[in-house]
């Protein structure tokens, strides 16, 4: 398709379910759901709910990076928070198998984050981890940079001070902050936002997690540090064989650095392919608007303007008809009388969730 | 773990062990002094930093001097704060003299030596009360702003409690029930302002400490709530604990320069009770007649007091951004 043209060529070809030591993918998600409460006291119940993330399922291969993509407030970093079991789910099931041992030792069955506790928790912070989006505000500032890359190793009891000074100058060196040794005891305030991003990156994969969720983690750096921490955080999922979760607005940021990319509109995943099908091939309404709004590099052309009308609507207890219903160009009474539609297979690995296609 | 090892070697760490620990621990230090002196150097920089600081020196200087005299040069049957006894004066009060500085009380003994001696018990009673707060109230606060619903309602109606406590008149009626001395009285002083109103202040700001990404981020690396409490909330809470300090210093002395003058207090000595001894003498209402026995004891509550407050106002200064004067 012509429209994503203008965005770079993943550089590495997609390669789903890598290393799969054993059976089932390293992340299955079924039905996820979180409501938010809107209103409401400790005598009255609330009145509505903000339906934040809306029966969501997707699976994970081991070391695949899926990127999920959608526009502001539609609940991506929602379910990120909800992965890594910073925000309790309403419903749903969240199950994680890692390579080596894809059993939870206490229980026998799949990680299941929604049913952790103490010890068990932690072991599962051990190898689910997150790469928050503002480098500003996610490092505390009394903190030393080792004091904030060494954090998961010294709550997690890992070696002595020796062991963690030994890791913390070896990540340093490997996500580029070199000499490591002159970062050790500096604050985050004496950092670069591409610097502290790196070491909001280091924090994150010191304890070498087997899935870590990125929360936009270039949106908050200019243009010329964003490829490289990219590229960074490429070449570490390569060499320390880690998945991505890539939450991100950015179309050509999930490109470069996605296998896969789900599409999210208000809660619900509207379409899931392989980058470059999706990117050529985009089936649903809202893919299709999304593409046609990346900017081209050529300010000679003339294009369409996306067509699908009005703005973003609210996520506070919506009809449950399809959710794109009042912005879709392909609309039929067919949609406005039936509940949103269900995820499905329309072509080989394309995933998309509507009547019309 | 089985995982391959995907770091290769580091080539910055080639450093024997035992000295790359002790350079570890030295720029710890050095961190730490750095920041002392940019926040002590704010501190000095106010007026109102150096006036209090100049105060509290001299009299803590006024404190470690009375031993000394005591053991040196002043004979303890003539200027022992309680028992001393100035038999070459005539008639008792005496004005000041060359002997006795400050003159002597209606009992005969020396005023300067009962200053001088007081003064160490009111550095003793203003920091332990003060501690106690700030122990206390950092503590609620954090738990309270961290956890949230039912704690916060509980500790919070519990500050209500003691801010609508009358403080002195609750401490009239426990002087009554049981002798009150120097230690319980600091106690109670502490009890009363660390789950009252500084619990309050430092709760709201842990609630602002509570939703920064960082915590979120700790929670991420596997740490529990005692490692957030502690190594992410609480150090935010310091300066400001630190800030309430002094204004705790203030009020415990006042409270006990109150009880002591009310008679109420379990003292050797105080200078609420050198006041006392000149009111059941009748001497108070002698004017400036017997300027000696109220204006030095008088002074000094106010002066210390005052210095105390001074040495938070400054301190607000170096805690609170928005106060501190941009002059670089």
């Amino acid at each position: 398709m012509e429209s994503a043209s203008n965005i770079p060529e993943t550089p590495n070809a997609p390669a789903t379910g890598t290393d799969a030591s054993d059976d089932g993918p390293l992340l299955a998600v079924h039905g996820l759901t979180k409501l938010f409460p809107v209103g409401g006291s400790p005598f009255r119940k609330p009145s509505s709910f903000i339906h934040a993330v809306d029966d969501v399922s997707f699976q994970l291969g081991h070391g695949e990076s899926l990127g999920l993509v959608g526009e502001s407030g539609c609940g991506k970093t929602t379910v990120g928070k909800l992965l890594v079991k910073l925000l309790e789910p309403t419903d749903g099931k969240i199950l994680f198998r890692f390579a080596g041992d894809p059993v939870d030792t206490e229980t026998g069955a799949p990680w299941d984050p929604a049913a952790m506790r103490g010890r068990q928790l932690r072991s599962f912070r051990r190898r689910v981890q997150m790469i928050f989006q503002d480098p500003y505000e996610s490092m505390n500032p009394r903190r030393t940079i080792y004091d904030i890359i060494s954090e998961p190793l010294s709550v997690q009891g890992m070696g002595d001070v020796q062991y963690r000074v030994d890791r913390v100058l070896e990540i340093l060196t490997l996500v580029g902050l070199t000499p490591a040794g002159a970062f050790l005891f500096r604050h985050p305030h004496e950092l670069s936002g591409g610097q502290r991003q790196r070491v909001a990156i280091a924090r994150a994969l010191v304890i070498r997690p087997s899935f870590v969720v990125a929360d936009e983690p270039t949106s908050m750096l200019d243009v010329s540090s964003r490829t490289g921490v990219m590229s960074l955080m490429q070449d570490l999922a390569s060499e320390l064989g880690v998945a991505y979760l890539y939450v991100t607005h950015d179309l050509a940021v999930a490109r470069y650095m996605c296998h896969r990319i789900a599409v999210m509109y208000l809660g619900k995943v509207v379409e899931l392919a392989e980058t470059e099908e999706l990117l050529r091939n985009p089936l649903h309404p809202y893919t299709k608007a999304l593409l046609s709004a990346v900017p081209l590099p050529d300010p000679g052309s003339r294009r369409e303007p996306p067509d699908i009308r009005g703005d973003l609507a609210t996520p506070i207890d919506p009809p449950t008809r399809c959710r794109f219903y009042e912005r879709c160009p392909a609309a039929t009474a067919h949609c406005l009388n039936h509940p949103h539609p269900l995820l499905e297979e329309k072509s080989p690995g394309h995933l998309v969730a509507c009547y019309e296609v | 773990m089985t995982t391959p090892e995907p770091f290769g070697p580091t080539p910055e760490i080639a450093v024997d062990a035992g000295s790359r620990r002790l350079r570890f621990v030295l720029a710890r230090l050095r961190l730490v002094w750095r920041s002392f002196r940019s926040g002590g150097g704010t501190f000095l920089e106010s007026q109102m930093g150096r006036l209090s600081l100049f105060i509290i020196i001299v009299y803590a200087l006024m404190a470690v001097a009375h031993p000394i005299l005591m053991a040196s040069v002043w004979d303890p049957a003539t200027y022992d704060p309680v028992t001393g006894y100035s038999f070459d004066q005539v008639e008792q009060p005496a004005p000041p003299s060359w002997k006795h500085p400050l003159g002597t009380d209606p009992l005969g003994r020396d005023v300067l030596s009962q200053l001088l001696y007081s003064t160490r018990s009111e550095f003793v009673l203003g920091i332990t009360a003060a501690l106690v707060t700030v122990t206390i109230a950092t503590f609620v606060g954090a738990v309270a702003a961290y956890y949230g619903r039912v704690v916060d309602a509980f500790f919070m109606r519990l500050a209500d409690l003691m801010i609508a406590l009358p403080a002195i008149s609750l401490l009239i009626v426990l002087s009554a029930l049981f002798p009150l001395n120097l230690f319980y009285l600091a106690l109670i002083i502490g009890v009363l302002s660390g789950f009252g109103g500084t619990a309050i202040i430092l709760k709201s700001q842990a609630l602002s400490i509570k939703v920064k990404p960082f915590i979120e981020a700790a929670r991420v690396a596997g740490g529990g709530h005692f490692h957030i409490i502690f190594v992410h909330i609480i150090p935010h809470l310091l300066p400001l604990a630190l800030l309430y300090m002094m204004f705790t210093v203030t009020s415990a002395i006042f409270a006990e320069a109150v009880l002591s003058f009310l008679g109420l207090l379990d003292l050797r000595m105080s200078w609420g009770i050198m006041i006392h001894t000149a009111n059941t003498g009748g001497y108070l209402l002698g004017g400036t007649r017997y300027w000696w026995l109220i204006v030095p004891a008088g002074a000094s509550i106010t002066l210390l007091c005052s210095a105390f407050y001074l040495a938070g106002r400054a301190l607000d200064e170096v805690v609170n951004p928005r106060l501190r004067q941009r002059n670089d």
